[in-house]
């Protein structure tokens, strides 16, 4: 072999895989990727039944109830707009009244989003991005409302 | 006065990096052989005094001086030991701390035991991991200084993060920097080949022990993180494909990838350009690592309090680093002179086969994680991409070089025979296959790829042994010539063996985990029981108990199967009082066959409780091969070859090019 076809069956294998990937790539992208909406952006478009996103917010104050069984019912507000959901399974330890939540499922027809995870945030300052993102855009924003801080000195 | 000592020992290593970085550097550039040597002092200094602000905030936080901001934000007067030492690198100013101690551990090594190195190219080498401590040290100075203090002093400080009180998680952290950091080794040893324009086998020699200790510290860390994540998180995964953890196992992709490319560049003087490119691209995706951790970018457990400013600091860092390294490559490389050849079936040939695919699914894994922050960037649509994207994607290009790994090390260097290895491995792959039909048979539920990825699994630690007893010829030799070359045999090709079979076990684990865990979630109500996998539990009620800094309610489950007892599973969960904050402790029940996994949930309105109930076949495999490929590394490393460094021969030869030069 020369080294000139050496160098072909490099490159050829090269191009193969790298062309593989893109495809694949490409056809995930399309496929299996989940989208992240307010209440608002779900009332100001049409989510189609069935499709798979996320809905972040806070969950409203008072709104959680629980069931005999493992099932949750809450809802989550920007501020501006509100949805009921609807939850199996055990809420994530951080999963609180009037804190950001993140929740992944489907909007079905009877209006309720049914999820099938839940996400809380993480710890008391801390607030998934997004959710801060989109409350800071309806206004509702409150800041990192955390205690009084000392004063810091170098 | 203690936090007074560790600031300003911080600021004076600043100094002395910056000295390490300038000088060794005019003086390789004007031969003046006694600026050269002002590298080894500096960076043995640098060390000692990045050690000392390191004990000194260490020590703030065992005594819980609370004057420290730092240490009032992150710890507490009554966290156990343990947590206030491993509290030092639990928050974003002390783990930068921690990451530049270990940077400048790995200079402080290379300046002390690198005597056999080309004093050229110790000093460039020294210069360029000098240049790394300069930004970062300039990065925790300007924006994360730990040793701040506070007036008046609080009487009791904020606490940590519960989650995060773990022994796991305690060691979770140093093993991943140690990786990180440690392909920094690979990244200077490639940017001093550059600006010295010129590299051979006996660079690789002398890069390929710090690549592979790197590796196995990654290796480690990200096994401890996916173990944490499993019995802490409380949902029972051990991959979730979050953002951080890929930020932690791009590195480990592209570091595998060097660690096989530099042994063809040792081995046969080939790959060279590839292999110092692939040294730059590793570091600079466990530079990405460190940027998508702490700018706040990404949602996730790790995300550290955003602050924008950081963020902007280390884009510029890494803007400076990868953009620097790639612009000399691409000045500098071209002057590299080419390697030796070989025919595409070969040990090269597949080694280049397994950087293919490495850098590829590494590529895939990089796109599923930066397009989501892209797409926000360009049209502030938010999406996010989780396991189906990965597992479409990286899936079956890490299959297909999974079943070409007992291939490789069959095949003969320079030019190799295709089907005398298939040949040798006949009865690794007969076995695999009855293992496929085996478990094909015997399967009641789960997917029909099962079996074929258990096959995978098996496929690959037989040919690890199929490897050895090549090696050794044990069926072809007498017994007693077998055992002399089995003693004979250089330390490394068990080594690689090892972490070969070690891939098989993670392998099975994930499949088998993936594909049979049964789950259940229930409403129970104390005297009920619950059946999953075989076992019987009985829900006996729930307790209070007192913790050292929580409150715990614990409920008590007593396992039976088939009639007979297991065990008592405890699962409770912790409210924390400083930090007002609760955890989830899960139970869980080691067996042969499996995990059986239990979460107690919240309170429901007749008295019962939500539990959740895992059983998670074999899912410890995945963490015993993490350790295994560890020890396979370990193995490799005490290898004379790498111990000893350089061999004469290719040190006589480097001197005397670096004299002729």
């Amino acid at each position: 072999m020369t080294r000139k076809q050496r160098r072909g069956v490099l490159i050829g294998t090269s191009l193969v895989v790298l062309g593989v990937a893109v495809g694949l790539v490409l056809y995930a992208m399309s496929d299996s990727i989940v989208f992240f909406y307010s209440p608002s952006d779900l009332t100001a478009m049409q989510a189609a039944p069935g499709k798979r996103f996320r809905l972040g917010g806070l969950v409203e104050t008072g709104s959680v109830e629980r069931d005999v069984g493992t099932t949750v019912r809450f809802v989550v507000t920007d501020g501006a707009k509100t949805l009921p959901v609807t939850y199996t399974g055990v809420l994530p330890d951080l999963f609180r009244e009037g804190q950001g939540v993140v929740a992944e499922g489907t909007l079905e027809p009877d209006g309720v989003f049914h999820a099938d995870n839940v996400l809380a945030k993480h710890d008391e300052k801390y607030m998934p991005p997004e959710v801060a993102a989109k409350l800071k855009k309806q206004g509702v924003w409150r800041g990192e409302a955390s205690g009084p801080s000392p004063n810091a000195t170098n | 006065m203690i936090a007074e000592t560790g600031h300003y020992a911080l600021i004076l290593a600043l100094g002395v990096a910056i000295v390490q970085m300038v000088l060794p550097v005019i003086g390789t550039r004007y031969r003046d052989p006694q600026l050269t040597a002002i590298a080894v002092p500096a960076a043995q200094l640098e060390f000692i005094l990045i050690a000392i602000a390191f004990f000194a905030l260490m020590t703030a936080y065992v005594t819980s001086d609370f004057s420290v901001l730092n240490v009032w934000q992150n710890s507490a007067a009554a966290k156990p030991m343990l947590y206030k030492i491993s509290g030092v690198w639990g928050n974003h100013e002390g783990s930068m701390i921690l990451w530049v101690l270990i940077l400048t551990l790995f200079g402080a090594a290379v300046a002390t035991f690198g005597t056999n190195l080309p004093r050229q190219l110790q000093a460039n080498v020294l210069a360029v991991q000098g240049s790394i401590a300069v930004a970062f040290l300039l990065f925790i100075v300007i924006t994360s200084n730990p040793f701040i203090r506070l007036n008046p002093a609080p009487f009791d400080g904020q606490g940590m993060n519960p989650v995060l009180q773990d022994p796991a998680l305690a060691f979770h952290p140093p093993f991943l920097y140690a990786g990180y950091v440690g392909f920094s080794m690979a990244f200077s040893f490639a940017v001093a080949a550059l600006i010295d324009g010129r590299i051979d086998a006996a660079w690789a020699r002398w890069v390929r022990p710090w690549t592979l200790a790197a590796w196995m510290c990654l290796t480690l860390g990200i096994s401890m993180g996916s173990w944490w994540a499993y019995y802490e998180l409380g949902w029972g995964g051990f991959w979730f494909w979050d953002p951080v953890e890929n930020a932690s196992f791009m590195p480990w992709l592209a570091g595998t990838a060097l660690l096989h490319s530099s042994l063809v560049m040792e081995k046969r003087d080939a790959l060279k350009v590839w292999t110092i490119l692939l040294a730059i691209i590793t570091f600079s995706l466990s530079l990405m690592g460190t940027f998508l951790v702490r700018s706040g970018v990404l949602t996730s457990v790790h995300a550290f309090a955003v602050d924008p400013a950081r963020g902007v600091f280390i884009l510029a860092i890494m803007g400076v680093f990868i953009g620097g390294a790639f612009a000399l490559f691409a000045w500098r490389a071209p002057l590299l002179s080419q390697g030796g050849l070989f025919a595409p079936i070969s040990r090269e040939g597949s080694l280049v086969l397994n950087n293919l695919l490495l850098t590829v699914a590494c590529a895939a894994v990089l796109v599923g994680t930066l397009y989501p922050l892209a797409l926000e960037a360009l049209t502030g649509d938010k999406i996010s991409v989780g396991a189906p994207f990965f597992n479409l994607t990286f899936g079956p290009l890490i299959v297909a070089l999974l079943i070409v790994v007992p291939f490789g090390p069959l095949l003969a260097w320079k030019r190799g025979d295709l089907l005398a290895a298939a040949q040798r491995l006949m009865a690794a792959a007969i076995v695999a296959l009855l293992v496929m039909v085996v478990v094909l048979a015997f399967m009641q539920k789960g997917p029909w790829l099962a079996p074929l990825g258990i096959g995978l699994g098996v496929w690959l630690l037989l040919g690890a042994v199929t490897d050895i007893a090549n090696r050794v010829k044990l069926f072809e030799a007498a017994s007693g010539e077998a055992w002399r070359r089995a003693r004979n045999l250089p330390r490394a090709a068990y080594g690689g063996a090892l972490a070969h079979a070690g891939l098989g076990l993670v392998v099975i684990g994930i499949v088998a985990t993936t594909a049979w865990r049964a789950e259940r979630i229930e409403a129970l109500a104390p005297g009920q029981t619950l059946d999953i996998a075989g076992y019987q539990l009985l829900f006996e009620g729930v307790e209070p108990r007192q913790g050292p800094n929580y409150r715990a309610r614990v409920g008590m489950f007593k396992v039976t199967r088939g009639g007979s007892p297991v065990t008592e599973l405890m699962p409770s969960k912790r409210e924390f009082i400083v930090e007002k904050n609760a955890t989830t402790e899960s139970a869980i029940h080691v067996s042969w066959r499996g995990d059986l996994y239990v979460v107690l949930g919240d309170q429901l309105k007749n008295g019962a409780y939500s539990v959740r109930v895992y059983f998670n076949p074999l899912v410890r495999l995945i963490w015993l091969g993490g350790l295994v490929m560890f020890f396979g590394g370990g193995v490799s490393l005490s290898d004379r070859r790498l111990r000893v460094g350089a061999p004469k021969r290719a040190r006589a030869k480097a001197e005397a090019a670096a004299a002729g030069k």
